[in-house]
Order: C-alpha cells, then structure tokens, then sequence
C-alpha cells in the first residue's frame, strides 16, 4: 500500500514527519516497507505556454516552439521532438541551467541549426513516469512561469507499507489515515460524499442472484460522459503516487476510489451491456473474456455480475472485456458492490490473478462505505469527464449482511493476557480512539468489570473479545508491555539410561570423519526407481522441479548424488552422514541415519591408507555408532541381498531378532552408471529400533590369570566367519572370553578356492586358575569341531 | 701396605678408563665382587696379629669404600651419557603431521538446532516432533486458517494427490501436542518445513522451530521475556528486542520478533537494511479458535506460541549469507563445521 503523505494530509491533520510516521505505524501493525521522494530531485522547470509552434526548417521531426514564461517576458525560443508540441498548450520547460534527473543539465543548444534556450520535458524526463507520451500537457488553468514542483506539489514523501490480511479495513487512504489519527489522538476530516441530485432518469436493472456472495449492490448510470481525453495532472499524479497507472478518466476515477475509500467498483459501458445485471454464481461451463484479454473457464463456485449474454465481469476480481469502458463510452454504469469474503477468496488465484479488487473483498469491505463511495465517484467523475447522473439504485438482503453484534471485554482479562493493568477507562478511551465505543459496563459476580462496546463498520475484524484486548495492546505499544519470565513449576523429565541422543550420534560419526548433509526430501523419480526398483513413493502434485518430484524412500539418493557432485568438484575422498525422514508408503514416516563413505581408506598422507575404502572399514562405523544404544554381541550382519548394493557386498544388520538397516558396496551396475572413480560404501539405519534404549549389565572381571591360544587352519571359501565364531563358540566351554581374527590369508601356500584363518582365543575361568590340561581339552574340543563340521584342515 | 695403596689406584685407575656401564660392572666383580682382588686383602688379615687385625681390616675396607664410590659415581655417569645416546637416536621430526582420520562435523542447520534445543532443554522445555507429510486439518484448518483463508497464499503448499501436504510449518505439531490433553506445558517443536518457492533467498525445504508454552495465566510480558532470553542466550550477547504488531491467524494478540541487528549493534548496516533490526521470527497468544480446536479450555489457559527460522538464526551467527550452500553438500564448506 504506496500512501503519499500529502494525500495523507488532507484526511488527518497531524504533523507527518516521514521517518518518524514511518515508525510509529511499523509498531502499529504497519510494517513500513519503503519510504521514497515522490519524484526524484530536479530544478529550475517552469510551467510554460507554447504560444507558437512551426515546422523546423531542417527537420520534420522537430518543431519549433516560441513559449512563454508569463509576466510580460520575451518569448523563449524552443526546439522540440514532441508530436504533441502546438500552440496553446500549457507544459513544463526545463530552462537554461535546469538540473533534471539523470544528471542531466540544461545548455542553450543549437539543434539543427535553429537555437534553443531550454527542453520542454516528458513526465518520464522528470522520473515522474516510465513511459514517454510526449511532454507534460498541463491544464488550461496552470499558472504560467510556476516553479513545477510547486504546482505538481512534487515534494512529497510516499510511504510503502505493509497490510496484514486481517486489516483490510487499512488497504486505502481513509483506512491508513483513521491508524494515524488513532496513533496521533487526532480527529480524521471526510471528503465530500454529499450525494449528487439525480438530474437523469435512467435507472439500471439489477438482481441479486445469489443474495449470500452478494447481499448488496449500488449502481449507477452517468449519460453524456466525455472519455476521450486523458485525467487532469492532479489525478493522474495521485494514482502515480499510489502506483496505480492512468488510462482514462472513466477508469482512472474507479481507481481512485479504490485507493482513497477502499471500496472496489467498475464502470461499464452502457452501450455494450444487454440488459439488467445479475450478480449470480457462474454455471459450469460459462466462459468470460476478462479485461486483461485472457479467456477464462468459470467455475461453479465463482460469482460474476452477468447481462443477458452471459458474464461480464468475475465479481470482485476483474471485468470483463465485452463491456470495457473505451474513449468512445458516453453512457457508464458504476458497479458498487459488496461481496463476501468467502465468495471471493481464493478464485482469482486460481487464474494467477491477484489485483486491487480482489486484495480488498478477499480481507473484506466496510459493507456501508459503497453508499458513499458511489457519491464520491459520481462527483468527481462529472468534475473530470461531465456527465448527467441518473439515481443511486440499492439492491439489497440485508438478511445475509453480516450483524456486527456488541463484543463484550472483562477488564482482568486485559492483564491475565497481556501481564500489564489497563483499566476500564483507559481500554475505552484506547477503543474510542478507533471508533470503538462503548455501549455498557456491567460488573462481574467475581468482581470485575465488563464493559460491552460496537464497532465501527469498516472494523468487521472485531468479534471477540481477544480481539479487543489485541487493539488496546497495539495502541498502548507492544512496548510498554513489561518483560517478564513466567513462573513455571519445576518438573524433573524422564531420561532414557542408555540414550543415544541424535547429538551423540551425529558426533559420533563426525568423530570418525563423516560430515553431515542435509538434502531435500523430495528427489528426483527415476534416480530414486533405478536404486529401488518397483517401490513406490509419494508423488507430488505440484512439484517444484521435476526432478525434485517424490518423497525418498531412502537417504541413499540423495547420498549418492552428493557424491557425485563432490566427485565432479575434484573431492574424492568423501565420508557423508544424513539424519531425517523418509516416507515409504503405507507405513509411518521413517527416522534414520545414513553414511557413504568414498575414496582412500585414510585422507591423503605419509605411510599408507591409500586403499580404498572398503565394506569393513565402514562396518566398524556402523559398530562404533550402534555400541552407543546396544551392546555389541546383539548386533549381527547378515549376508543378504539389496537390489542396489554389490550381491557379494552387502548385509543386513539385525539387532537381536530385528532387522535394523542395510550396509554395503553400491552396485557394480551404478557405479559405472553413475560414473564413480571408486565404489562408494553405503550403510542406512532405522534410528528407532536400532537406538532403542537397552539397559546394559556389567560383570566383574575375573580374578584369574587369561590365556591366549592362536589357531591357525585352512577352511574352503564359502565358509563365513560367522559359521566358524558359531562353531568355536558352541565347541568352547564358558571358559572362553573373546575370539579374536586376526589373519585371512589366500594365495601360495594354501590351495584354490579355500583360505587360511588365523584366531586367538582368550580363556579365563571365573573360579580358577585353568590348567593346561583343562586348556588342552578346550582347544582339542574346539579343533575338532570345526574339522568335523567345516571341513578345516591344521597343519602341525 | 703399600701394596693396598698400589692395588686401591689400580682399581681406581680402571673405573676411570671404563666407559660403558659393562665394563664398569666388570671392574667391580674384579675388584670388589667375593673373589675381587681388594676383597681377597681380607684374607691376608688371618696372617696379622689380633692387635694389628682390625686397623689393617679398617684401611681395607676404607679402600674398598673409596673403590665403592668411585664405581658408583662413574655409574651415575655413564647411565646418564647412556641415556642421553639413546635419547638422541630416537630423536623423531615432532613437526611432520600426524596420521589417521580426520575429524568430520555436523551441519551448521543442525548445529544451531541442536544449540537451540539445548537453550530451551535447560530452562525446562519439553521437545516434539511430528511428522512432515499432513493433513488439512493440523496444518491450516486447526490452526484457524480455513480454506480460502488469504493467510493460505502466503502459505505455497505441496500437495499429494489425496490432498495430504508436506507441512508448511511445525505450528500443526502445536495441535498434535495441546490434544494429548498433557496440561499445563513448555515445549519446543523443531523440524523440517516445506513451501514451493525456491530462489536466492528461498528454500523448498528448510527449518523452523516452534514454541509453545500453556499455563493457567502465562502472558504476553512472559512471551518477550521467553524470547529476549533466548535470543541473548543463542547470540551470547546482550542484545535488545522488539516485538512488533502483526497478523498470525492461530494467535492474537499476534507480533513479528525483532533483534537488534548483531553485525552492527543496531547502529545500522547493510545487512540490517540500516534499520538496526533484524527480523527472526512470529509469536503471538494463542487464539481461542486453535484451543477448540484441540480440545483445550480455552478460558481456563493461556498460552504463547513463537516460531523462528533455523537457517535464519544459523547464518546470523555462523555469518554464512547464501541460504543455498546449506543444501548442496559441498565437502569444502561442511568441513568448517565441527562438533555439535
């Protein structure tokens, strides 16, 4: 909302400095967006007539002009490019010596030969507009040799703001001026809307068609109306300064009413339109040219004003094209309406359509204001453009306009809410400052007041009490509330013993070189289907990129494009973690934490680790990271197949008897898909049932001496470690304390397609010191097991 | 005797010339072990006269002390080069850099998270989360936006086709939470968000943290108080706040939170667009309408709500000024960050 402080001061009369205005309304509600020089510096520019105008000699572009500065001075020689340069025409002239903006400093010139002693300047030389229509055509009555910011009263300040949606009573010139006068304690003056004699007959025919979206209608019709010209300087220069741009005085006034009152309207064509006016629903089907030229499809729940031929305007948002008034119209029919909110909010969007009309409906207009307005309209416009006016014809239900019951205010509720004492009478002088007044005061059985007040009509926003206690706190000032910390009773929360926090989960990683991302989640759809194949995801409606268009149904993708745009930026070596949700369908969102690791085992330095990173490395990540919830003999990977990862690669991880993630090598196929130097290593993990709090038991160290036994011996290939672990463990006694691998070894020496095992298994008795025979036993106990069971052979 | 004298300069004149801690211990059993050549003089006692016995005894064990000593000086001596020598062998280049991995970090967005969780974890808050694909209901209608609300343009949505959406704040875990019925309560609701509108300044997906604190009679002066302090807390200075008229449907009294602007102290810079301000977030009273809609008395409580930008709080204090360089997992700018 663009407010020129000069228009400003005809509706409040209150001294408007611009900053400190500026503030005062942003710690109103009216956050003050911008704050600029109605038109930018320029000097020495005179109102000027053009007393004679003639061809230039040398050019037939260019006229020459002789024009005259008033008071009797000799004429000025002018050259000047404008078609509309001629005689009689008042205008502006940038004399010798004249600063305009631009930097731009005017020279006595010589133009084709012929001398000039100044410019005679456009509105968009003067930065007071962006398109050039020729120069400034002043009216007949400017007061010649006038400095022009003094006649244009271009020194001005507009205001920007900002209009929160509940305030649509603030979206006008009146609307702004009754916050100041409120803000200032001052009185607001009204415009002349003493109503115009009708000195026509004519009246329109109108019916309310759906009385709910539109319960009522003023109209008007205005004969022997004049078009054809442009608006006079001072309304064009005020829609200027609002940032509304002139296109016929018809128009132009519609527009001003909109700015200065609030209430949206539209002028018709007479002449184009077929019949009386309904204001209706639209039927399915219906179709309507708008003014902007674009054909829209109506919708059943769209009101629009419509003639005999169908709709001529979507109510409140646009007219229509059909019946647009034109520099030919001589016969106009005003539109004042009100619409409901509810009938209006929302539609116009659902053309991209945003405009002064439908802002105002949408947040809503003072029903009683049209009355007025449409006074205020004819009067000005038979000021501009002429015109017998016909009578003011009101159509109305008043039954569905809204009732503006009294709202009632408990006086403690003002300090329990805001936690600062107003009393009864200060909250009613407050209110009364807005047009709130009260009505009532009664007295509560507890002892407090209740005071009852109405509202003005514009103030429709008002219907509860909170509503008031928020204005009484806007003009006290948020300010002068004190600042002061609740008194909170203190509450002891539980605390899970083993808590994995996400804090020591995220450090966790980071501690082992993992950095964390954090990627949309919605990707791209055939990235995520080629990893996951036949699973479904969320599909966006409205996605905001294609490739942004479904849920993830894993951290996985969004991993594995972050790796490759590190690969792309010359960083191999990468260790990433992502923690958030993902959204399988037809189960819960899913919390988890996910890593891939890339690159050399070790970052880039002296003595080795330039390997590159493999299944195990991370394996020992994913077991670092889940010995923080749960003690690590519960945790198992098992061999198992994931369509994305390496067949021979990957496993799933199971916490006791539940299955809690995935860890692996990213298929062969993708990584030479996706074009990776190295194979990424991915592990994904469910943080709920993975980091379930266990409690753990600790056990007593024995007192005993341990001792060590390093077996060595040949096994085939397919036999895992874990079926030798299972193996060893079942063929020990509790005598057994740790098992540690700690060689693999294939090639010379041992045959094709078996391998060679190294263990050390660390025995210690709880009771007693172990005998060598008792160790003996074991060891035998264990040595024949695993030859009996997985074929091992040991070399003596 | 004078063989005693002769002997003693001997044995001192070879711990002299031994010059490894071996040596040296072969010269003592020479000299001074049970069968050592200085020992061996007390032999020679038997063949003395008892009157002459014990002074003869005394000067050869005065020499055997002095032998004695000398060993043990020249011990000390030589332990000491010895370590030295080693020492010196084992010299390594202290400066060259050590070996392994290196440390990773957690992201800026959580980190300031985390950071604000804490804050309020502290001061007795509870924390909630809820889920990001929802329904109407939770995210605009309970939240006293019905449709067609002008509130919901601001609001750009995801849809799903079932007319579920991706929330477009955390205010809907507010109404998760007041209808458990749990009252009165503290808490706070961080999580990720979601709005169609991506550009310089504008992410599809960023973060937000919710606040909401319901009690028989807490007020609007226990909201600024809520908020300076956390502020304080978060920026570690003493910085000013202001709370500023404005229009939440689901609170009123409604209000834009202010800070004074932390690169220029509120004296006015580019960054504050010279107004000494910087905007952080919306917080307001809890409206009536969003108690009933959950299920909560709405004249028996009161309650406040606020709600901030992570990213936002994030860059202010991290100075990072391109929202988009948190979303593009670019290794050179992750790794500036450390721990928590």
């Amino acid at each position: 909302m663009k407010i020129s402080l000069q228009w400003l001061r005809e509706w409040v009369d209150a001294e408007l400095e611009p900053k400190a205005l500026g503030s005062a309304l942003t710690m109103a509600g009216f956050e003050l967006e911008s704050i600029a020089p109605a038109a930018p510096p320029f000097a020495g520019v005179r109102v000027a007539e053009i007393v004679s105008a003639a061809q230039h000699p040398q050019a037939d572009k260019l006229r020459v002009c002789e024009v005259s500065l008033g008071e009797g001075g000799a004429l000025l020689q002018i050259v000047c490019g404008a078609p509309n340069a001629r005689a009689g025409l008042k205008t502006a002239l940038a004399t010798v010596g004249a600063q305009l903006p631009g930097d731009l400093k005017i020279k006595a010139a010589k133009l084709r030969g012929v001398e000039s002693a100044g410019m005679l300047c456009s509105a968009k030389e003067l930065g007071l507009s962006e398109i050039s229509e020729g120069i400034i055509e002043l009216p007949a009555d400017a007061s010649v040799g006038a400095d022009l910011r003094e006649y244009l009263a271009l020194d001005d300040t507009v205001l920007e703001l900002a209009v929160t949606p509940n305030r649509g009573d603030a979206m006008s010139m009146r609307g702004v001026a009754r916050e100041v006068a409120a803000l200032a304690s001052k009185s607001l003056v009204s415009p002349d809307t003493t109503p115009v004699p009708a000195s026509r007959g004519e009246r329109p025919n109108i019916v309310l068609g759906a009385p709910a979206a539109c319960p009522r209608f003023h109209a008007r019709i205005i004969v022997d109306v004049d078009n054809t010209g442009a608006s006079p300087i001072w309304l064009r220069e005020r829609l200027r300064r609002a940032g509304v741009r002139s296109i016929s005085p018809v128009v132009d006034i519609t527009n001003y009413i909109v700015q200065e009152l609030g209430q949206p309207m539209h002028a018709y064509d007479l002449d184009k339109v077929q019949g009386g006016l309904t204001a209706r629903l639209a039927r399915a089907g219906e179709h309507c040219e708008l003014l902007d030229g674009r054909i829209v499809e109506l919708q059943a729940d769209m009101l629009v004003i419509a003639d005999e031929a169908g709709p001529v305007a979507l109510a409140g948002v646009m007219g229509g094209a059909r019946t647009a008034v034109s520099a030919e119209t001589r016969r106009v029919l005003f539109e004042v309406a009100w619409f409901a909110p509810s009938a209006i909010a929302g539609r116009g969007r659902r053309f991209g359509l945003t405009t002064d009309a439908s802002q105002r409906f949408e947040r809503g207009v003072d029903p009683e204001i049209g009355a007025l307005a449409i006074e205020r309209a004819t009067r000005l416009l038979q000021s501009v453009a002429g015109g017998q006016a016909g009578p003011v014809v009101t159509v109305e239900e008043t039954a569905h306009l809204k009732r503006y019951p009294a709202v009632s205010l408990r006086v403690p509720q003002i300090a329990r809410l805001l936690g600062l004492s107003v009393s009864a009478d200060e909250a009613t002088a407050l209110l009364q400052r807005l047009g709130i007044l009260r009505q009532s005061v009664g007295r509560e059985s507890s002892g407090g007041e209740t005071l009852r007040f109405v509202s003005p009509s514009h103030r429709f926003d008002l219907s509860i009490e909170r509503d008031l206690i928020e204005e009484i706190a806007r003009l006290v000032g948020f300010e002068q509330i004190p600042t002061r910390p609740a008194q909170v009773a203190q509450v002891i929360q539980p605390l899970a013993s083993a808590a994995a926090t996400e804090q020591r989960l995220l450090d966790t990683l980071a501690a082992r070189g993992y950095h964390e991302a954090i990627h949309f989640a919605f990707v791209e759809p055939g990235f995520q289907s080629a990893l996951f194949p036949d699973v479904a995801a969320h599909t966006l409606s409205n996605p905001i990129s294609s490739d942004l268009a479904v849920m993830r149904l894993s951290l996985w993708p969004g991993l594995i494009k972050a790796a490759m745009e590190n690969q792309r930026r010359q960083q191999p070596r990468l260790r990433l973690m992502e923690h958030g949700v993902v959204f399988p369908v037809g189960a819960p969102e899913s919390d988890r934490i996910a890593g891939l690791a890339m690159g050399p085992r070790w970052p880039e330095q002296w003595g080795g680790g330039r390997e590159p990173v493999e299944f195990f490395d991370v394996r020992a990540d994913v077991a670092a990271l889940l010995s923080l919830a749960a003690p690590t003999q519960n945790i198992r990977f098992e061999a198992a197949v994931s369509r994305c990862l390496h067949p021979g690669r990957s496993a799933r991880i199971v916490r006791g008897d539940q299955p809690i993630g995935w860890i692996g090598e990213l298929h062969p196929e993708h990584v030479r898909r996706l074009e990776f130097v190295s194979a990424p290593i991915l592990f994904e993990l469910e943080v709920e049932v993975a980091f379930a709090p266990a409690r753990q038991t600790f056990a007593e160290p024995s007192r005993y001496p341990q001792v060590r036994r390093d077996l060595a011996f040949v096994v085939d290939e397919d036999v895992s470690y874990a079926d030798i672990r299972e193996r060893v463990l079942s063929a020990s006694s509790s005598a057994l304390r740790e098992v540690v691998l700690f060689d693999i070894y294939r090639g010379p020496g041992i045959e094709e397609g078996r391998k060679s095992v190294a263990l050390g298994l660390i025995l210690q008795d709880k009771g007693r010191t172990l005998t060598d025979e008792g160790t003996d036993r074991l060891i035998e106990s264990v040595k024949g097991s695993l030859v009996a069971g997985l074929r091992a052979t040991f070399r003596e | 005797m004078s063989d005693l004298a002769t002997l003693s300069q001997q044995a001192l004149d070879e711990v002299a010339a031994s010059t490894t801690l071996a040596a040296l211990d072969e010269v003592r059993v020479r000299w001074l072990g049970k069968k050592g050549l200085l020992t061996e003089q007390l032999k020679s006692l038997g063949a003395l006269s008892a009157a002459d016995r014990p002074a003869a005894g005394a000067k050869i064990n005065d020499a055997k002390q002095v032998v004695q000593a000398a060993i043990e000086a020249a011990e000390t001596k030589l332990a000491a080069a010895e370590v030295e020598a080693q020492l010196a062998a084992g010299r390594i280049d202290v400066t060259v850099t050590g070996r392994g991995e290196e440390r990773g970090g957690v992201h800026p967005v959580t980190r300031a998270r985390l950071r604000i969780e804490s804050i309020f974890r502290q001061s007795g808050f509870e924390i909630a989360t809820g889920p990001e694909i929802e329904d109407d209901f939770h995210n605009f209608e309970a939240l006293n936006i019905p449709p067609d609300h002008p509130a919901r343009a601001m609001h750009d949505t995801f849809y799903f086709p079932d007319g579920r959406l991706l929330r477009t704040h955390t205010s809907p875990v507010q109404i998760r939470e007041l209808r458990k019925g749990r009252l009165p309560l503290a808490m706070i609701m961080p999580g990720r968000v979601y709005r169609c509108d991506y550009d310089m300044t504008h992410s599809p997906m960023f973060h937000q943290v919710e606040g909401l604190v319901v009690n028989e009679n807490v007020s609007f002066a226990n909201l600024k108080a809520t908020l300076q302090g956390f502020l304080q807390a978060y920026f570690e200075r003493d910085l000013r706040t202001r709370l500023r008229p404005s229009y939440f449907p689901f609170t009123e009294p409604s209000a834009e939170v202010d800070m004074s602007c932390v690169f220029c102290d509120g004296e006015g810079c580019r960054v504050c667009k010279h107004t000494g301000w910087l905007e952080v977030g919306g917080c307001g009273m809890v409206h009536p309408n969003v108690f009933n809609a959950a299920g909560v008395d709405a004249e028996r409580w009161t309650g406040y709500a606020f709600g901030m930008g992570i990213e936002r709080l994030a860059m202010l204090r991290d100075g990072v000024s391109d929202l988009r360089l948190f979303f593009e997992s670019d290794l050179r700018f992750l790794r500036q960050f450390g721990a928590a």
